[in-house]
């Protein structure tokens, strides 16, 4: 990025993603979307409206379910980011990813990423949502390929399994 | 063989662990070392021609890169149906958001900036906009009289009808533009070097029609141009012809630099400058007996192309075919025309014509039921296709398709008579009104007439030194779930565990044409040439007596590898035949229009709230006739997918146009459905085969955009008892249709005309 010319230079940023903690040289109004893919090479997350409205930008931050095309990153200091790459430990998926993958959840997958952190989001604030709850918490994320369907059959079956195991 | 059945069940799709973990990778996730970024400058008016550029100050221009149409080393046109199209304006502008330069730079936020400093002085020319004004000739702006292509199909004898008919009824239906609204923006990244030539990453639907158009761009032989298919993140048509534009301008651009150079579009710019649906309009007129037997009409399909010719003539073509729906029309005439505007070219998407041409029939089927006195039920019982008889097209219906079967069925599904009836009781007070809606259609599979054997696809098999399977095709995934389906066919033909199978990346350098990846032709038609392939390595293996007619999967793995170690490359190949009893007439526009058609009834219950005048669809009843499901689960996500795009054209998705341009091209103001607009979408199967499919296939991907529409605009007819006979129907064309029946009605019941 350039210099936006309002005399703010390049800054140092810390915060948390997925449990480490990164350190990014940057200018304080980058999106925090750019620093995660261009700076800490984190694609995952992905620019699909650059304006808040279909979600397939969205990280974690502190718990709170964010757009990251929205997030200046100086925002994020000292914060703790949780991005896709962050969810499976290590080769096993999360019970959210898995239950995506059986229900047919993912299609073109691009919304997928910010779909499933956002599906994360709602399940810390409901163990068992019902089917109007899990409309609304996803109605923040865009799908053009599933009509949702297949999405909202994942996330209850994984808000079962989660609460059940 | 001792193996259990592939195709029918929902294995694991191919690339969706990499998909949910977010590992896949799209072309924007792929960076090369000293790639600069691209960027259009596009025109700003929708006729006339340049008379100045300047570069205004303030901006670094020596540090861009710089293409106009004057480095474009072969023929400026993105070669496609026609040569019409330039890749760069260079004198005349034909449309808003049309090409004219292109600028690179290793920063691509300083972009924007430099797009906005290059001034463009035109001589305006006047413009047109809608069909009306293209047919009236009010300016001639392509050819010789605005059109693009013309068909006729003649059945019967049409003249002699209208004086039996004991009803004539005659009505007129229009459809608005469409965005695809991929989520995945439009992007391609390319390369170029003396020895290799360009190289193109993309996300992309139709390799080989990039490699076509960059050869004749920039002069160079086959073998020195290379595309490549990245994890593209939804498609839908709207990744089928525009992508060759954005490859040909980021080619150029890297010609120029000779560094990597990544164009990737933002949403606005995607939205404004990309294809949409075609706009149309549908006139029928139609003979019916007075027991509501159709016995022939004039159908007239007309479409707003756009500036320049791209995909017209076929979207036109499928759409005239489907305009007679599922019924049986002993006299028919349609008359099919694309015509040129100045909006940015129409395009490809989901259903390709037959959408809007079936709209229009359905609609058209309710409104005759009325005029005749009859249900939507009953008049589409009494027209329905039988088998033996012809379709427009005088195709004979071969399979035992049998439609009120398959309308009963929906109808028990959907409790649609009760819930009618219940509804004409509950309807008169209160604020809510409730309604039932039908629409039962037909989609052809694969490409139209002569299509298939034109494009006599190959597809390649390849037993691998590691004793697994590959399949090597150009046929592309963006969401359908292509890698899993030819998987799933291979691994069946070769009686192997689905992991045996893996796909090759779509890259011209490495996989044959297979064709594009359209027109609902991927399981159907590539995946039998994949089932043949697959059979080749089998008998290859069984002839060179490495293998017995029966064997376990590690007996066929040990002798792939053997064969390999023996005889290096180890590849079978399949290449498209027509099966001899297809006979298509190109000039009449007669005969098997399709290989296989698709037979579906959907069934639509809407709420009308007369409080805002929001339409909201309370169940969806999709039933369909596919042939063979492989993929229960992913047959089942398509189906949902295009009927919920469907129910965004029907109710929510409209195009502001201003002067050719695309008003509102933010996700902010194009609306499509949100997990909370959409209804349980309730999906049902039934299986009849499909001979000339993979395993008894047929195509599925477009079906489901072609019967919402109708379905809920009959539905909201049933409510309200007031007609509208265009899409997208939002709430305030809902309270003008009501405020205009209320005067109507009340000059009627003051006595007054009728």
């Amino acid at each position: 990025m350039t210099d936006p010319g309002d005399g703010c230079g390049k800054i140092e940023i810390s915060f948390s993603v997925n449990g480490q903690q990164k350190t990014a040289h940057a200018y304080p109004m980058e999106r925090l979307l750019d620093v995660l893919r261009c700076r800490l090479q984190l694609t995952g997350a992905k620019e699909g409206c650059g304006e808040g409205e279909c979600g397939s930008c969205a990280v974690l931050m502190d718990g709170l379910l964010v757009n990251s095309c929205l997030v200046p990153v100086l925002q994020a200091e000292g914060s703790k980011i949780l991005t896709i790459e962050g969810i499976a430990e290590g080769e096993t998926l999360h019970v959210v990813q898995k239950a995506f993958l059986e229900f047919g959840g993912a299609q073109c997958g691009i919304c997928t990423p910010g779909m499933i952190l956002a599906v994360l989001h709602l399940l810390n604030g409901h163990a068992e949502p019902a089917a109007e709850e899990i409309q609304e918490g996803l109605a923040g994320n865009l799908c053009r390929c599933t009509g949702y369907s297949q999405i909202i059959e994942a996330v209850a079956e994984a808000a079962h399994r989660r609460s059940t195991s | 063989m001792n193996h259990e059945s592939i195709v029918g069940h929902s294995v694991p799709r191919k690339e969706g662990r990499d998909k949910v973990t977010g590992r896949s990778q799209y072309v924007d996730d792929m960076v090369l070392p000293n790639m600069l970024f691209g960027a259009t400058v596009r025109s700003q008016i929708p006729r006339g021609r340049i008379t100045n550029i300047t570069f205004s100050p303030g901006i670094p221009w020596d540090q861009f890169v710089i293409v106009s149409a004057k480095d474009i080393p072969g023929k400026n046109c993105i070669s496609l149906i026609g040569d019409d199209q330039p890749c760069l304006a260079n004198e005349f502008i034909n449309h808003p958001e049309e090409p004219i330069l292109l600028l690179a730079h290793s920063d691509r936020h300083i972009l924007p900036k430099a797009v906005e400093s290059v001034k463009i002085e035109y001589d305006p020319l006047p413009a047109i906009f809608t069909i009306e004004e293209s047919e009236r000739h009010s300016e001639i702006v392509w050819g010789e009289d605005n059109i693009f292509k013309t068909y006729l199909i003649e059945k019967g004898d049409v003249d002699g009808i209208w004086a039996k008919a004991d009803h004539i009824i005659e009505a007129e239906y229009t459809t608005g533009a469409q965005e695809q609204l991929y989520i995945e923006n439009n992007g391609i990244i390319a390369h170029f070097d003396d020895a290799c030539g360009i190289t193109v990453w993309g996300s992309l639907q139709c390799p080989y029609y990039i490699h076509k158009a960059l050869m004749a761009l920039c002069s160079l032989p086959a073998e020195k141009v290379r595309v490549v298919q990245m994890e593209t993140g939804g498609a839908f048509g709207g990744k089928e012809e525009y992508p060759s534009m954005i490859a040909a301008h980021a080619a150029l651009l890297a010609i120029k630099s000779g560094k990597p150079v990544k164009i990737i579009y933002d949403r606005m710019e995607d939205m404004a400058a990309t294809t949409k649906r075609h706009p149309s309009r549908t006139r029928h007129r139609t003979a019916v007996t007075k027991d509501g037997k159709i016995l022939g009409g004039e159908i007239e399909f007309t479409i707003d192309g756009g500036a320049y010719l791209t995909l017209s003539p076929v979207v036109l073509s499928r759409g005239a075919i489907h305009a007679g729906g599922p019924y049986y029309w002993p006299n028919v005439r349609i008359h099919a025309k694309a015509l040129a505007t100045n909006a940015p070219p129409h395009g490809a998407f989901r259903g390709f014509g037959a959408p809007q041409s079936l709209f229009a029939m359905e609609r058209h089927m309710d409104r005759i039921a009325q005029v005749v006195g009859l249900s939507p039920v009953e008049i589409r019982r009494r027209n329905f296709l039988q088998p033996g008889q012809t379709t427009t097209t005088e195709q004979v219906i071969r399979e035992p398709i049998n439609l009120e079967k398959l309308l009963d069925h929906a109808l028990e599904l959907s409790d649609y008579h009760s819930k009618k009836q219940r509804f004409a009781n509950e309807n008169r007070p209160g604020n809510l009104r409730h309604g039932m809606g039908i629409a039962t259609f037909l989609h052809g599979a694969g490409f139209t007439g002569s299509g298939e054997r034109y494009l006599s696809s190959v597809v390649g098999v390849e037993g691998c030194a590691d004793g697994s399977v590959r399949v090597l095709v150009s046929s592309t995934e963006f969401g359908q779930g292509t890698k899993t389906v030819l998987s799933q066919i291979a691994a069946e033909a070769l009686a192997l565990p689905y992991e045996y199978v893996s796909m090759a990346q779509p890259d011209t350098l490495k996989v044959p044409n297979s064709g594009p990846t359209v027109a609902s032709r991927t399981v159907m038609v590539v995946g039998k040439l994949v089932q043949s392939a697959a059979l080749g390595i089998r008998q290859t293996l069984i002839s060179s007596n490495l293998l017995a007619e029966t064997y376990a999967a590690e007996e066929f793995r040990a002798a792939c590898q053997r064969y390999v170690a023996e005889h290096g490359e180890f590849r079978s190949w399949a290449r498209y035949e027509a099966p001899p009893d297809i006979f298509w007439d190109d000039v009449k526009y007669r005969g098997e229009a399709y290989a296989a058609f698709a037979w579906a009834v959907y069934i639509a219950e809407i709420t009308v709230d007369l409080t805002t005048y929001s339409v909201s669809v309370d169940d969806f009843v999709a039933l369909q006739e596919v042939g063979k499901v492989l993929h229960p689960l992913l047959a089942k996500g398509q189906i949902i997918g295009g009927v919920a795009q469907a129910i965004g054209f029907s109710l929510y998705e409209k195009v502001v146009w201003q002067n050719g341009r695309m008003q509102n091209c933010q996700m902010t103001n194009y609306i499509m459905p949100t997990a909370s607009d959409l209804p349980p979408i309730r999906v049902f199967f039934e299986e009849l085969g499909n001979v000339h499919g993979a395993y008894g296939a047929k195509g599925i991907g477009e079906l489901p955009m072609d019967g919402p529409a109708p379905a809920i605009v009959n539905a909201v007819e049933d409510a309200l008892g007031v007609s509208f006979d265009f899409i997208p129907l939002l709430p305030e064309d809902i309270m003008d249709g009501l405020a205009a029946s209320s005067e109507k009605n009340d000059v009627i019941s003051a006595g007054g005309v009728r």
